[in-house]
């Protein structure tokens, strides 16, 4: 218990008081607290590692050139070509449908929740908003595929091509996933601009309309950016809806959206379910896909985490 | 944030008002204004289409047949079938995945808050690594599970397997939601503490977690909420199957309700549909009860210090 550091003088005093004393309980807290935190490097860690090796045996036999500039996907033909482009288009039209359903509501939500409504009425809608972020994707797979699809194409004209697995219907569906990751995000960057941008406009005889479309958008901008930014990666990373909805075969690159195709979810949630061997090629393609896919997804996420940080270091 | 104030409209004369006091009515105004409601009205209308219509199309099937009986891949016994094998796979799973990364979850945000030193760079590439961790798809996870889970570590198909990779995909949630709580305590009630002689972690454990538990609760409830509905990572590994008993252990073969739903949507048959749509009912009311009380908890506990 004793500092053994302390030099002369008398002990008592100046042991309570310099030095702390060897606390165990506390140490050993903090080695688990250590612990704790270390999970989440070991799992970043644990990705890249698992993607990796798989992945790097698979360019062993497919050149990347072929990989990445192929208009042919057909692993499982007599004819084999691996090119990553068809599942790269599908997932790219299914992200941009999103993005037209998911944007205007989403920026809609925000700016009436941010400069419209009424702070009591605010706390009963935006927890609407939210439950919708709680509804399991799988939920509005089947909705889209067994209500969507046949409500679309029995009614509305120039519809009655859709097949029964399609790009349209899955996109309008995944648009509405992301709704509310789009309007929370937006509506925090707008909160947080300051009262006082407001006021000013205001005091120059401002609408409500101008305050809201040409004062706090623009100044919110890097947020709205972050949260669409969100959005696409929440599209691009999204399975369940694709998979049930969307279609599970992409041989060649068809951008029509009223036809089936896979994503590159869709193909490695496909292929992952069924029985190929373990180290066949058929295999590592799954992982040489989710490369790409883990690549894509988190060149966006660090993007949106860079200008989330701009607006909160602009206004807080 | 009022626009102009309402009371000046009765004080003003009438020719005055017009030009002054008076709001006027402006087309462009109120368009927007509706434009923007009818963003919300039809959030709105979607939810609320989308749960009429699964508790339609499963009305059939909503009775003690869907927790008493097993499910079938064979169409002629479809009658009696249920999900009760996803439900206990679910709570399994589920309690599982709350045992291990809740404590994770709570224990590493201390460490963020209270005890990491910001200008050191592996604590700055630890904040930014949970951050990209949120936002990696979740079928990635699978691929983690799949890899590294299930056979570098030997654990194989089974319940301990979802229950580790659920862990981690749901991770990042309960971690970024305690740091918000923990950071929402004042740093007064710590001085406090200190100056009664207390130690750091007297202080973390006795001041500042009590403190911080109804935002620690509100994110839990909704990481486990998603954990519940996620299917994807699961597909990959190995419960897309017709499982006909209950799990017994931590090594058995499971499939959990976002899975069994998945399987009932792919036969071609209706009477599979319906059922899908009755175990869709189960998991909304689930998942819905388990966000709206987080939401609850959330606004009823939260202090404003």
């Amino acid at each position: 218990m004793a500092a053994p550091s302390t030099t002369g003088g008398p002990g008592v005093a100046k042991r309570s008081l310099r030095r702390g004393r060897p606390r165990p309980v506390d140490s050993a807290v903090k080695v688990l607290l250590v612990a704790a935190a270390s999970v989440s490097i070991a799992t970043t860690l644990g990705i890249i590692v698992a993607l990796a090796e798989p992945a790097v045996e698979f360019f062993r036999q497919v050149s990347i050139v072929e990989f990445l500039t192929g208009t042919s996907w057909t692993p499982q033909f007599a004819d084999k070509h691996y090119g990553v482009l068809p599942l790269l288009v599908a997932t790219l039209e299914v992200m941009v449908i999103a993005l037209v359903i998911a944007v205007p509501l989403g920026l809609g939500s925000a700016i009436y929740l941010s400069e419209y409504a009424a702070p009591r009425s605010r706390k009963v809608l935006k927890p609407i908003l939210e439950l919708l972020a709680g509804v399991p994707t799988v939920v509005y797979g089947f909705v889209a595929l067994a209500a969507l699809n046949p409500l679309l194409r029995d009614h509305v004209p120039g519809l009655g091509g859709l097949e029964f697995q399609n790009m349209l219907v899955a996109g309008i569906a995944m648009g509405i996933m992301i709704v509310p990751t789009v309007a929370s995000i937006s509506e925090d960057a707008m909160s947080a601009v300051p009262q006082s941008l407001r006021e000013g406009a205001y005091a120059l005889a401002s609408s409500r309309m101008q305050v809201a479309t040409r004062v706090v958008v623009p100044a919110a901008v890097s947020g709205i950016v972050a949260a669409v930014v969100l959005g696409i990666s929440r599209a691009v990373g999204e399975t369940m809806i694709v998979t049930i909805a969307g279609g599970l075969v992409s041989n060649d690159v068809d951008a029509n959206p009223l036809h089936g195709a896979a994503t590159m979810t869709a193909y490695i949630a496909n292929i992952a379910q069924g029985d190929v061997p373990v180290g066949t090629l058929d295999y590592n393609t799954v992982f040489a896909v989710g490369a790409v896919l883990f690549i894509f997804t988190f060149a966006l996420n660090a993007l949106s985490i860079r200008m989330v940080r701009r607006f909160r270091e602009v206004y807080e | 944030m009022t626009a102009s104030s309402p009371t000046l409209d009765r004080t003003g004369t009438a020719e005055q008002g017009l030009a002054l006091t008076r709001r006027r009515f402006r087309v462009g105004e109120v368009l927007f204004k509706l434009a923007l409601q009818a963003c919300f009205v039809l959030c709105f209308a979607v939810l609320a289409a989308l749960l009429a219509w699964v508790v339609v199309k499963g009305w059939h099937r909503l009775d003690s047949r869907l927790w008493t009986g097993m499910p079938t891949g064979r169409v002629s016994r479809i009658d009696r079938a249920g999900v009760q094998s996803a439900i206990t796979g679910t709570l399994w799973v589920i309690s599982l995945t709350a045992l291990i990364c809740l404590p994770t979850g709570v224990l590493s945000a201390i460490y963020l808050e209270e005890y990491a030193n910001r200008e050191r760079w592996y604590n700055r590439m630890l904040e930014l690594n949970i951050q990209n961790l949120a936002g990696v798809p979740s079928i990635i996870f699978g691929i983690l599970g799949l890899g590294i889970v299930a056979r570098q570590l030997g654990l194989g198909f089974s319940i301990i397997t979802a229950a580790i990779v659920l862990s981690l995909l749901v991770l990042p949630v309960v971690i970024i939601a305690t740091r918000e709580a923990i950071r929402a305590v004042p740093q007064s009630i710590r001085q406090a503490s200190y100056a009664l002689g207390a130690t750091k972690w007297q202080t973390v454990s006795r001041q500042v977690l009590p403190a911080a538990v109804p935002g620690i609760a509100t994110g839990s409830i909704l990481a486990l909420s998603r954990a519940i509905g996620e299917a994807a990572p699961l597909i990959m590994l190995g419960a897309v199957t017709y499982v006909t008993f209950n799990p017994d252990g931590l090594l058995s073969a499971y499939t959990v309700l976002p899975i069994q739903i998945f399987s009932f949507i792919s036969e071609a048959q209706s009477e599979y549909q319906e059922l899908a749509a009755a175990a869709i009912v189960l998991l909304l009311a689930i998942v819905l009860l388990m966000n709206s009380l987080a939401i609850f908890l959330r606004s009823r506990f939260q202090k404003r210090w």
